[in-house]
Formats: C-alpha cells, structure tokens, sequence
C-alpha cells in the first residue's frame, strides 16, 4: 500500500490547485455566479488548456488516461474552490458514458469536443418520480424507421440549462425499475421538442428540468447497444460519485480551516473563542470527521477497478458518509462562526451549503445506506 | 399526577380554536402553511385582529391589557395558533421592550408606549448585538453621552432583525466607560424615524434573504426621557427582557406542527411507487422526532407549571431553548430530504406570498434547503446553544 500521490497526480493536483488559488477567488465567484450562464467560459477554456478537460479519457483519444484517484485529486481541488463549472456534468457524466459506449465515430466526434472543451454535455437520467433511483426511468424511446422518437420528463440535469448536447436515459423496453432496457443517445439541447426550465442551485450550480416531446433523433444518436446501458450508467455514475465525495472533502477541509482561523481570531470575553474547550472539541470532532471522509473517498477513488458489487459497497459506503459527516461539519462551521455564519457575506457559508447540498445529488446518505445494506455480505478484504 | 388538561383548560382550547376558526385570515394561514414569505403586513394585520380580541399582549399584567393568562393557557394558545398557521407576532414590541417599559418604565414611557405597541402603531427592533459584542454582550461599545437634555448616541448595532420596516430601536448603550463591563450600560429607546443620523443597512443571510441589518448611529440625539430605569442600570432590564425572550422557546407548537406537515408531505411523496413514510430509514427518523417532541413536550409542560406555582422560568428555560432549537433544526432536515434531489432548486419567486404555480418540483420543495440553512440561526440568536450550556452548568450544576 502507499497513499501518496504519484509525480502526475502531484502535477495535476499543482495545476488545479494553482489555478483555484490564483483565479477562482471568492469574490471571482461571486462573479460567475451572477452572471447569465452561472459559469465562466474562460475558466472553461483555461480547464481546457490545461488538459483537465482530458482527465479521465485515453491517451489515444487525447486524454490524460487517468482512473480514480486522479478524478479524486481534480475534484478534490475544484471542491476548495468551490468551482462552479460544468465539469462533472460534461467531463465525468457525459464524457465517460460516451466513451464507454460510444463506437468509434462518436468517440472520435464528442470525447474530442469534449476534451478541447468546445462542446459542453449534460447526463439527463433521472426522473421526477425517481428520486435518487435510476433505473426508475419512463422516457421511452420508440423505434421509427432508423431512427427514434423520445419523450418523458427529466429532473434536475445537472447544467441541463446550458449544455450544447444531452445524453438521455430512455427505456426501449421493459418498466420503470427494469435494469434492462435503459438506452443511452444523444440529443442536441436545442432539438425540437426539447424544453428545459432552468434554475439555479442553493449550492451555486445550475440545473434544469427537461421535458422531451416526441423527439426525433436518427439511429447513430444511440449510444452502444438498444437496451444495454445499465452497467455503463452505473460505472459512470459511480464515477460521478467518487468525484462528489472529493469535491466534498476538499470543501469540508476549508470549512474546517477557515472555522479553526476564526475561532483563533474572534474574540469574545476577552479571549479568542478558541480558547473556550467546549469549542476546542467541536472543532476537533469536524475533524475528525474530514479525516473519515478523506479517508473514505480514497479508497472509493482506488476501487473502480474492483468487482462491480465491492466497488459499489465501498462508494456507496464513500457517499453515504459524505451525507453525515458533511452535515455535521457544515453545522459546527456555521455555528462555531456565530452569526457571520449566517452571512451570505462571509465565504464559510457558501461552503456549508454546497457541502450539505452534495448529499442531495446522485443519493443522499439514506439512499446509499439502502445499497450499502443490500451489500453488506460482499467481502470488503483488500486484493 | 395528571397530564390531562383540567375542564377549564379544555373550555379554553375550544374558545381558542373557534377564534381562530373566525378570525384568522385564509391568506395569511395559507402563506404561514405553506412558508411563504410574510410581509409587514401580514403581520400587523394579523396583530390587530389579536388586539381586539384582547389577545395581542400575553405575558403583560391584565391592568395594562395583558391576558392575565396562566403558562398553561399560554401553552395551549401558542400550540393552537401554530396549528392554525397564524403568523408569529413581532416579539420586539409586545414581549421584549413591553415587559421592560412595564417593570422599569416612567408612568409617561408606559401611556405612551404600551397603547402604541397594542395597536401596532410602532414596528420595534431590537439593538443589543454589535459586531464585537455577540455573545459576550456587556462588552458592547456604542457610546451615549449626556448633553442637557440630550443623550448623544454614536456606534453601531448589527442582526437587528427586520430593522428595515422599524420605526422605534431599543439600544443597550455605554453611558460610562470608566465603570466595570455591565455597570456602564445604558437602555435606551430610540425613534427611527423622527432621529437624524441613523442608517440602516441591509445584511443579507445564506439564504439570500433580507432579514437582519446593520444599523449605524452618527451623533443622534435622544430626549432623556427615552432612558428606560436608571442611567447605568441598562444591565438589568436586559437581563430582564432575556426571561421573557425565552418564554415560549421550546417552540413545541411550531415544531408539532412542522412535524404534522412533514408527515403529510411523507405520505404523499413516492419513492419507487410507494410512499416515502414507509421508507424505513426516514421512518426511523421520523419516528426518533417523535419521541424528542414527547419528551420536550413534557419538560416544557412540567417547566411552565412550575413556573404558575410561583418560580419564574430561570436558567431551566435553557433547557427548553437548546432541546427546542435542536429539534426543530431536525425537522428542517428531514424536509430537505423529503424533498430529495428537488431540495436543490432556488427558485424565491416560488417562495413569495402570491405565486401561484407552477412549481418545478413539488410545491412543499419550494422552500426546504432556505429553511433548512436559515433555521441555522435558532441555535445562534436568543444567546446561543453554548452560552445555554454555560447558563445550564452555571446555575444548576454549580459547576
Ligand atoms: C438571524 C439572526 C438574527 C438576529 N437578530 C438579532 C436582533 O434582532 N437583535 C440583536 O441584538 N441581535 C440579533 N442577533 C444576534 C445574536 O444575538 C448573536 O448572533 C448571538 O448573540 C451570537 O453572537 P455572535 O454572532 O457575535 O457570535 P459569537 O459570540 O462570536 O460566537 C461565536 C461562537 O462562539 C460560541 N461562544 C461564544 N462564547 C462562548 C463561550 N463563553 N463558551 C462557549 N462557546 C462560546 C458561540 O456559541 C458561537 O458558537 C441575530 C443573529 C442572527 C443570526
């Protein structure tokens, strides 16, 4: 075993890190987040630039061939910052999916677009009525001629308000909760019959619902075979995943930091409020709870590779702790701050509510409990 | 032992319930019930029908158009109005400065005044915090020097909570820089609107609403008459208005009634056809609140009967507050994830008083991160959970 960072993974947690440090400041977000399409596409060019748009994509396709952990260490900084840029929607969501269903001219076509950061995606897969469930998916896609005609409603798409092109989950045989039967195609968002009312996100992202009415795209906008999408969606959203739990851990450690600064600064009865014990352990127990979810998320990030029921054990387990320990610290930030914690002015509670908010995207703790639970007799032993 | 309510206290509850029934407006209880925001209007309105009905004043002695009512009548009216969806009366006024013009006040602070407060013709604020002066209070700075008739005001305030449609601020203010901490300290009331030098500045909260202030004061000039007890003696009508800041703390009402809310919502929404109450992890946890109500219940109902034989609610009401806030913080959890994955769109127009649809997720979603995030604040304000615990281990550990 060895938990440090190779030479790439250290250079690509420098680039991040620099990048997140040196542009992405508070108040340059506060920017982006006014602004009409919630992010910056200069920041995107610079991702771009700075191949971190590649991340997760072969070296022959132009990408950086890289696995887990170094999704954990881009997401992990992009989560100090607080980045707001449709990575996971486009890099993770829809990138990944593509190329592992795609055939080679749609890989050619849009991980490249991708990767050059000119095309921007967002994953349409759940549905109102499915909350955090994906297969519990009623957009049918019905043949017609070689093509096919979608309609259904999808909810909450991540950077669905934006994205130049949809990847849609659509059932081409069986019922909602059926494993079989989910197809992956792509659809431009500005097809007809496509609607999308977007919105913003308490936690600064964007997002939108998106209702699909009989949608004609031709036969080479489907994705791998008719009615086998399933185990690429789940590997892609395990993906997704781990990349949540990182951009978590990254924003609880600021959360933590910025709290110890200022209870070491604050007075109050003539002291720092540090000095108080009953806020020393407060403060110690937010971090014992960062350790557990780096912790955790490390060995979510090294387990892609492991079989499909461990590997889901284990990220579940990864989000699932998220949901608690993210909480937890979230709530001591706040509260350690006093009222300036309650100030849409002081940075710390951006951070509370994007750490509190990630338990809210692809399953919150209760969601992934129920998994873990079904998988609690998988052995969970190192190889 | 008898946890029953007496036949009187029966009698009450149905006399209470019929007045709601009559008199509280459909709109305001529709936008209460569905946490919409609620304007000034809404509130003084609903004041004034309170007012009428000799309703408004509950904790003020009968000769000066209180109630005269016991803590349990009390209890059961707060618990009946929560269930209605009245709206919260503006404490500022009627329970917090009240009480202390009563106790402390000259005969002309309490003709002018207390009427005043009654027929809600003043909207009051509350000006104790600063922003070096939260919980360690006393250590608060704004300056107020005598000048004949005159006190000259100069320094700031800050969370004064809804100060932007205030008229009227009571101040805690330094009147002696040279005495110890809580010796030099001032009550002062001051006019908003008719006093020159007074700005009032929004601060907006995490969930982007605009609820408390900063409030700053440049050479204001306040008649001497607005000195509420003694020069220097500011400290113990503060500490006099924090008991009545923390009668009805608990909060038992407002949390039963989330709770009757929230277990609606959960019958109704489905998680993978069927309904999310029978999903049984948030079953557990439902059912966990329920038991934390129970309990808190009774610790209230055992406190405010103490309190009717006598003992005035002291530090136990520390209790009340921490288990009070801790569980309707709770509550606001458990929402944000009923709601699931549609907690996370912030829409506020889907949360003003008149919009209408539709929504882009469940109408209930509409407001559940907000009020999750701003509810952060009743573990904050009213002196913190901390400061509670530090009362709690003072007073009745004597640790
Ligand atoms: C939404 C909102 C509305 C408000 N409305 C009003 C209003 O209308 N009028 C008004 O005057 N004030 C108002 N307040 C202010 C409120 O009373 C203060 O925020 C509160 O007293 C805490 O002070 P502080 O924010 O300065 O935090 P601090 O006092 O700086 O406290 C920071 C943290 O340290 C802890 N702490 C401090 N001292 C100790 C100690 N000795 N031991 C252990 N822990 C300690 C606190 O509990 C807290 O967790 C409001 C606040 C909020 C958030």
């Amino acid at each position: 075993m060895d938990f440090k960072l190779n030479d790439e993974q250290r250079m690509l947690e420098e680039t991040v890190g620099r990048l997140v440090r040196d542009t992405y400041t508070f108040d340059a977000r506060n920017k982006i987040l006014e602004s009409d399409q919630g992010f910056s596409a200069d920041m995107w060019n610079q991702f771009a630039e700075l191949g971190l748009l590649g991340v997760p994509f072969s070296e022959e396709a132009g990408g950086f061939n890289g696995g887990g952990p170094e999704l954990m260490v881009v997401a992990e900084g992009f989560g100090r910052g607080l980045v707001v840029e449709p990575y996971l929607a486009t890099v993770v969501l829809s990138g990944t999916l593509i190329d592992k269903l795609g055939n080679d001219a749609q890989k050619e076509q849009w991980v490249a677009a991708i990767i050059g950061g000119e095309t921007r995606f967002a994953l349409a897969a759940y549905e109102p009525q499915g909350r955090y469930d994906h297969t519990v998916v009623d957009t049918s896609a019905k043949k017609d001629g070689d093509g096919y005609v979608l309609s259904g409603e999808k909810a909450v798409v991540l950077h669905g308000d934006s994205a130049d092109q949809l990847v849609v989950i659509a059932r081409t045989a069986g019922n909602a909760g059926d494993r079989d039967g989910l197809s992956a195609f792509i659809v431009p968002a500005d097809a007809d019959g496509v609607t999308r009312k977007g919105y913003a996100t308490i936690d600064g992202l964007r997002a939108a619902e998106i209702t699909l009415s009989n949608v004609k795209v031709d036969g080479d906008a489907l994705l791998g075979e008719e009615g086998q999408a399933i185990d690429a969606l789940e590997a892609t959203l395990d993906l997704a995943l781990i990349t949540l739990c990182a951009e978590a851990s990254g924003a609880m450690e600021v959360a933590c930091d910025q709290t110890l600064d200022y209870i070491k600064e604050r007075q109050q009865f003539g002291v720092p409020i540090g000095k108080f014990q009953a806020l020393q352990h407060r403060m110690v127990e937010m971090r014992m709870e960062l350790e557990k979810v780096r912790s955790i998320t490390m060995l979510a990030a090294c387990s892609l590779d492991a079989p499909a029921d461990l590997r889901k054990k284990r990220i579940s387990a990864a989000k699932a702790q998220v949901g608690k320990s993210g909480r937890k610290v979230a709530e001591e930030a706040i509260q350690l701050f006093g009222g300036m914690g309650m100030m849409e002015e002081t940075p710390v509670s951006h951070y509370a509510k994007r750490i509190v908010m990630i338990d809210h995207w692809f399953g919150d703790r209760e969601y992934h409990l129920g998994v873990l639970e079904t998988l609690i007799d998988v052995d969970d032993h190192a190889a | 032992m008898d946890i029953n309510y007496t036949p009187e206290e029966r009698a009450f509850r149905d006399e209470v319930r019929g007045f709601l029934n009559d008199k509280l407006p459909a709109d305001i209880a529709r936008k209460v019930k569905e946490h919409k925001r609620l304007g000034k209007e809404d509130t003084v309105r609903w004041q004034k029908i309170l007012n009428e009905q000799g309703w408004l004043a509950l904790h003020w002695p009968k000769e000066y158009g209180g109630t005269g009512w016991s803590p349990i009548q009390k209890h059961i009216f707060e618990e009946e109005c929560a269930e209605a969806g009245a709206p919260t009366v503006l404490p500022f006024g009627v329970n917090m400065v009240a009480p202390v013009i009563i106790k402390f006040g000259t005969q002309e602070q309490k003709d002018h005044y207390l009427p005043r407060i009654l027929r809600s013709d003043d909207w009051w604020c509350q000006g104790y915090s600063e922003p070096g002066a939260g919980s360690d209070l006393a250590g608060l700075k704004t300056r107020a020097v005598r000048d004949g008739d005159h006190y000259i005001v100069n320094g700031q305030k800050t969370w004064t909570t809804l100060g932007q449609h205030a008229n009227m601020i009571f101040c805690l203010v330094r009147t002696d820089p040279d005495a110890k901490k809580q010796e030099g300290i001032s009550f002062l009331l001051i006019d908003m609107e008719k006093s020159e030098g007074i700005t009032v500045r929004p601060l907006i909260t995490l969930d982007g609403e605009h609820e408390v202030n900063e409030v700053f004061f440049d050479d204001v000039k306040v008649p001497v008459e607005n000195l509420v007890g003694e020069e220097n003696k500011g400290w113990t009508c503060a500490k006099y208005l924090l008991t009545f800041e923390r009668t009805g703390i608990a909060g038992v009402g407002a949390s039963k009634a989330a709770l009757a809310h929230l277990k609606q919502v959960a019958r109704e929404q489905q998680v993978n056809g069927k309904p999310l109450i029978e999903e049984p992890h948030f079953r557990a946890r439902l059912a966990d609140v329920e038991m934390e109500l129970m309990s808190l219940e009774m610790t209230n109902l055992r406190t405010v009967a103490a309190a009717e034989a006598g003992g005035v609610p002291g530090a136990e009401s520390s209790f009340l507050k921490i288990m009070g806030t801790e569980l309707r913080q709770e509550i606001t959890d458990l929402f944000r994830r009923a709601a699931g994955p549609h907690a996370l769109p912030f829409l506020p127009e889907e949360m003003a008083g008149d919009f209408e649809g539709p929504y882009v997720g469940p109408e209930f979603a509409a407001s559940v991160a907000s009020r999750y995030f701003n509810f952060r604040k009743l573990s904050i304000f009213g002196g913190s959970n901390e400061i509670q615990k530090n009362i709690i281990s003072k007073m009745i550990l004597g640790l």
